[in-house]
């Protein structure tokens, strides 16, 4: 792989005793879906918040397109063009879908812009408002509260809230959680239109079927420590893993 | 109108204010029980400005506001470490001091009070009170009430999409304090007379009445908390010693049946609603 988008070099990072992550090296190239898999507990989480900057590594670096984003604040690594959802989704409790969307906005316009009435000012956040609408599904529901929504639809808000600002890079985890196959499939296309427009994406999941069926290249993560890489035909047979899911023979 | 009504209208437009003070920072998830303070700056600062510098009463209004707005900022900043009612201990904290800090200042009169400011008219107040209203109005359709909102829903996936959570919590906190200033001044003007002791923490629980009993996630709300606040009791009058208890009955009535206040975004659409289909 040459010049990922996202490059984990040596990325440590511990909660008291416990290594979280040891020394995980990777890199998400761009236009690529990749997975991380691993059993719970496996630092999988802790690997997104050390990206996101919701952690801060102890040591090793994250670069997105050569910019180290180690030590800046999350808006500011969002503003750089990474964008996340969350394993328990985290919407916006009193805003509808349009409002999340319309909040979430690439960050380019000054302030007192977006001070005016978002019908006066600001036709080009409506505009991506109702592309990232529709893009999802979701134009029949726009005043809707969010949080009124069944499950399956509060994951589809959360990830157009997250493709709003444009982002080069989107974090996905467990993005088909608690789905059932047909809800999984949806998702599943969508991430293959998404790729098709050019945005790269890393995730989390334990849904292997989906991970198999989705994913251009898989890291395996155990206890902290990336155990395998590579396509899923790879994977799939390597001992590694296999030891990792089901036990060792002793 | 005859006086009585004429100052209980001045009084409602001054509450308003301090509403709509407590209403701003409480949009981003923070509980401000120390506005008096931000008030009483207001207060003090433009009766200086009109009395010994002899500066017209708008101009002190803004420069005493700005002066509060940059106070605000810098409570806003410690404000950021805490959350919930330790935030809401500390801000009372904060008002208690601003109050002892004016008894124990004699070039303003110390717990004397000061004097000598002309008095404004009504009119005057309302033309404050209802343009800072109107503006916060069409302010809540724009994007920053949005990303304020955001950091009040969940303050970390606000963060995640972008948005500066510290910026916003700040300037929130110095776009109240600067509104509750401008209520102060308005005060200080009607009553021409101040003391500390009307900026104690009284006056801060009535702010975020105001803003709590008339419904805290619209503007209007505190209008219309402000009108009941300063009305009511003067209605209940008949009932002579009995009213502050009904007054309060009614409170805690409005709060059980409608535990976001009297007016939200859910009953303007039903309201707006009703009209376009009849």
């Amino acid at each position: 792989m040459s010049a990922p988008l996202l490059q984990l070099t040596e990325v440590t990072k511990s909660f008291g005793g416990i290594h979280a992550l040891s020394a995980v090296t990777s890199g998400v190239p761009e236009g690529k879906i990749v997975g991380i898999i691993g059993p719970n507990g496996a630092g999988k989480t802790t690997l997104f918040n050390v990206i996101t900057g919701a952690y801060r590594a102890d040591s090793g670096a994250v670069r997105l397109n050569g910019t180290a984003l180690n030590g800046l604040p999350p808006h500011r690594i969002a503003r750089e063009g990474i964008a996340r959802t969350f394993q328990n989704i985290r919407l916006f409790p009193s805003m509808t879908v349009w409002e999340h969307l319309l909040v979430a906005q690439p960050h380019g316009e000054s302030w007192w812009r977006r001070l005016l009435p978002v019908g006066w000012g600001d036709p080009a956040a409506q505009v991506r408002a109702e592309e990232v609408m529709e893009f999802f599904g979701l134009t029949g529901l726009r005043d809707r509260p969010a949080k009124s929504l069944p499950y399956g639809l509060q994951r589809r808000v959360e990830m157009a809230r997250a493709l709003t600002a444009r982002p080069k890079l989107l974090l996905l985890d467990e993005p088909v959680a608690g789905m059932n196959h047909d809800e999984a499939e949806e998702v599943r296309q969508l991430m293959l239109k998404l790729r098709a427009t050019g945005v790269t994406i890393l995730l989390i999941e334990h849904d292997m079927n989906f991970v198999m069926r989705l994913c251009d290249y898989l890291y395996v993560l155990d206890f902290g420590v990336l155990i395998a890489e590579g396509t899923p035909g790879e994977v799939r047979t390597n001992p590694r893993v296999l030891d990792a899911y089901l036990g060792k023979d002793e | 109108m005859s006086t009585y009504y004429a100052s209980l209208f001045a009084e409602a437009g001054i509450l308003l204010l301090g509403a709509l003070s407590v209403y701003i920072i409480l949009a981003t998830g923070q509980l401000s029980l120390g506005n008096a303070a931000f008030m009483a700056i207001g207060a003090y600062l433009s009766s200086y400005l009109t009395v010994a510098i002899g500066m017209p009463v708008t101009p002190a209004l803004i420069v005493s506001a700005i002066a509060a707005g940059i106070i605000g900022v810098i409570v806003g900043f410690p404000a950021l470490r805490l959350k919930g009612i330790y935030l809401a201990m500390a801000t009372l904290g904060f008002g208690e001091m601003m109050r002892s800090f004016f008894i124990n200042f004699p070039a303003m009169g110390g717990s004397g009070g000061f004097h000598g400011m002309a008095h404004i008219s009504v009119g005057y107040i309302w033309a404050w009170a209802g343009g800072i209203l109107a503006v916060l109005i069409l302010v809540e359709r724009s994007r920053v009430w949005l990303e304020m909102q955001a950091v009040h829903d969940d303050e970390t996936a606000a963060g995640l999409v972008g948005l500066n959570t510290v910026a916003i919590k700040v300037s929130a906190f110095g776009i109240g304090a600067a509104v509750a200033a401008i209520s102060g001044g308005l005060f200080a003007h009607h009553h021409v007379y101040i003391e500390p002791a009307n900026f104690g923490f009284e006056r801060s629980i009535d702010f975020v009445l105001a803003t709590i009993l008339g419904g805290s996630t619209l503007g209007l709300g505190s209008l219309i908390g402000a009108i009941l606040l300063v009305f009511l009791p003067e209605f209940l009058r008949p009932i002579a010693d009995w009213r502050l208890a009904a007054f309060g009955t009614l409170l805690i009535l409005v709060l059980l049946l409608r535990r976001q206040g009297i007016v939200d975004r859910m009953l303007l659409r039903g309201l707006t609603f009703r009209k376009a289909a009849s």
